[in-house]
């Protein structure tokens, strides 16, 4: 008996999906879209890294950095009726950094200093940091457009769950720190360091980075300068959007020992940090049976003697025992998740057999996550 | 495999940076390589960049280590977990004529912004930290301290990300002594004799693809192959397909009967994932298989071990 997810996530309008990478964060992500949707509700989800055959299995242009609506005739062949709205997105962080500081540029020269400047191309890449801050910066977008009554947010596969957390105000701190009031300086302090290159700290800092760089830096700081308050303003937006009634976390773990550590440190910090938690998910459990009895691998060598042979019997009787003890070893995880997070009911998802990928995995995940009589 | 593969020969290198998707097993390759090379007989100091000590955990060390502290945990054995703060203040302390001067540096209320708003900067001193490692000597007969420096890296973005600052910082700086240092640390990542680079993967489908983009990424932003793949938590196959068709129509206990045939076709399933994983990737691709025990310790570990002797 598990925790019934659509009752939990009545009357929210931004799910946010949380997790360490390699738990399924972002099948379960578009099931529970596909399964609001399917409620009636207009809902977008937002993916970070789908499968290639998930991305194609939902129609995914990846081009886009825009939801695009699901073909509801992709489902229909597996029973599942959308009697709403399926949009899905795959994001770029890249683009949407870009975008938002298209977006925030006072003027096209601004853009174009900021866009061209090799800091800001460093910053806007691989970096980690940036495609946390991108996707909150995108549900922000997308929840105030209205043209949603849902957002579903598969998270990005960061190692640290604190990452996401902290992206908005770890950037929006960056941007309005002492760092930048110090390159914006015109006169003073900054202008002494280069510009004559006096003071035991900076002139220690130009030898050693060398002069390029700080140019670089000073250069993008300027031209950030005109930004700020946009930044500040678009971070705020954020901040209370995460917390706001409507918002809900769901942390997804597999019962495996990392993840499961890592999803009890997150909601703690969820605690903490005052956000709303919304349940907890167990994703790629081991079990065995549909719930009838387990008898004794002993039992099953003996059973299947007849039949098979003593041979592959015993083969069969090992392969079981081994399933047992990966169940058991999961079953022990969830009794310590339920203690740790303080959450009774998880919702319980099986390792399910085969492809997961497909229309077909995503229905078979929904039936667990909104299926109460599981 | 049991015979070592000479194009991969880990032993001969200077640096084997482990990187990977995350939840793949890194640090569990990587501890598991550091036990073997140690059991060979070399000086070895396994590198943990994140600050979680999983893999010094699995080695059998009770508490989180210390940072930057060197720490021998078995003969030859050496761990140390790298913190990027603590690697600036030692490399400014290196770099700069006295203690006093790293000091109001470091104390000084706009360097911490200053390192934290450059991008990169975290990388380059964690890499740097790590090439000291390859460097550091005995003071006493001068010898390296080190035959082999294993590197549990961050995930295969995070990763890539962290090989390529020592270049581009030495393009953006140009001049200084952070890009003559950032050239010296290129020139060891790039070099395919001195640094070789190992990815953990699983038998399923997201992690495969990231391994194959992994080595792709490699060759073309940083022109270095990837040295071999090692592939985690492989279950067995306990049936093969003959039997299973018979256990498929066999009427008693149908938990276990079905227990057996999922495993089976995971295991199929698996199979068909590292062979699409051998045919993309040129290198060497070994299995370690899944152990069903939530904490891997130093028993599991050098069971692991032996079976990565092909790689050294």
């Amino acid at each position: 008996m598990s925790g019934a997810l659509p009752e939990r996530l009545e009357g929210r309008s931004v799910v946010i999906c949380a997790g360490s990478g390699g738990v399924g964060k972002t099948t379960c992500s578009a099931a529970i879209a596909m399964g609001l949707a399917a409620e009636g509700k207009r809902v977008a989800v937002i993916t970070i890294d789908p499968a290639r055959r998930l991305a194609d299995a939902l129609g995914l242009d990846e081009l886009g950095n825009e939801p695009s609506l699901v073909d509801p005739a992709r489902f229909a062949g597996d029973g599942i009726e959308i009697d709403g709205e399926l949009w899905a997105m795959t994001l770029d962080a890249k683009r949407t950094f870009d975008e938002l500081i298209e977006s925030l540029s006072p003027d096209a020269r601004t853009r174009d200093e900021i866009l061209g400047n090799r800091i800001y191309q460093q910053l806007s890449g691989a970096v980690a940091g940036s495609q946390e801050f991108t996707a909150v910066a995108k549900l922000y977008e997308l929840d105030r457009s209205g043209r949603f009554d849902v957002l579903v947010l598969d998270t990005p596969p960061s190692r640290n769950a604190l990452d996401f957390l902290d992206a908005p105000e770890r950037l929006t701190g960056f941007f309005e720190g002492r760092a930048l009031k110090f390159f914006l300086a015109p006169t003073g302090l900054a202008a002494k360091a280069w510009g004559r290159g006096t003071g035991a700290v900076f002139g220690v800092m130009k030898r050693i980075t060398g002069v390029d760089l700080l140019e670089d830096l000073s250069v993008f700081f300027r031209a950030l300068g005109g930004l700020i308050d946009g930044f500040r303003e678009r971070a705020e937006g954020v901040a209370r959007l995460l917390e706001d009634d409507g918002t809900t976390f769901l942390v997804i773990t597999s019962p495996e020992r990392e993840p499961a550590e890592e999803a009890v440190f997150f909601r703690r910090k969820l605690r903490e940090a005052g956000m709303p938690f919304g349940g907890l998910i167990v994703n790629r459990v081991h079990t065995v049976g549909d719930g009838g009895p387990t008898p004794e691998p002993e039992t099953v060598a003996a059973d299947l003697g007849p039949e098979l042979g003593p041979e592959l019997a015993a083969k069969v009787a090992r392969a079981y025992g081994e399933a047992l003890a990966l169940a058991e070893r999961d079953e022990a995880s969830i009794a310590r998740l339920r203690r740790e997070t303080g959450e009774r009911h998880p919702v319980i998802v099986p390792e399910l057999d085969g492809d997961v990928h497909d229309v077909a995995g995503l229905v078979a995940v929904h039936r667990w996550l909104f299926d109460d009589a599981q | 495999m049991a015979v070592s593969d000479p194009k991969v020969g880990l032993l001969g290198r200077e640096l084997v940076v482990v990187t990977g998707k995350g939840g793949c097993g890194k640090s569990t390759v990587a501890a598991a390589l550091a036990v073997a090379a140690a059991a060979r007989g070399t000086e070895v100091i396994l590198a943990e960049v994140d600050a979680r000590g999983d893999a010094a955990r699995e080695l059998g060390v009770a508490r989180r280590p210390e940072p930057s502290v060197e720490t021998e945990l078995a003969p030859r054995l050496h761990h140390v977990s790298i913190d990027p703060d603590s690697a600036l203040r030692h490399y400014l302390a290196d770099q700069l004529p006295s203690r006093a001067l790293a000091e109001t540096l470091l104390s000084s209320r706009v360097f911490p912004y200053f390192v934290a708003a450059t991008p990169g900067m975290r990388e380059l001193l964690t890499i740097g930290a790590v090439w000291d490692l390859t460097q550091e000597s005995s003071r006493r007969t001068g010898e390296r301290l080190y035959d082999l420096v294993i590197l549990d890296a961050p995930a295969t973005g995070h990763g890539l990300a962290m090989l390529e600052a020592p270049s581009t910082f030495e393009r953006a700086a140009q001049a200084g002594r952070i890009a003559g240092q950032a050239g010296q640390i290129d020139d060891l990542l790039r070099d395919p004799r001195r640094t070789a680079v190992v990815a953990a993967a699983r038998p399923e489908e997201l992690p495969v693809n990231e391994t194959i983009d992994l080595a792709e990424g490699l060759r073309d932003r940083l022109s270095m192959p990837l040295a071999a793949v090692v592939v985690d938590r492989v279950h067995g196959d306990p049936l093969t397909e003959a039997e299973s068709e018979r256990v498929a129509r066999a009427g008693a206990d149908p938990a276990a009967t079905g227990a057996a045939l999922a495993v089976h076709r995971r295991a199929v399933a698996e199979h068909g994932e590292i062979g699409r994983l051998r045919a993309a990737v040129e290198c060497p691709v070994v299995t370690l298989p899944e152990i069903a025990r939530s904490d891997i310790g130093p028993g599991e570990l050098g069971e692991l071990a032996g079976r990565l002797e092909a790689l050294l």
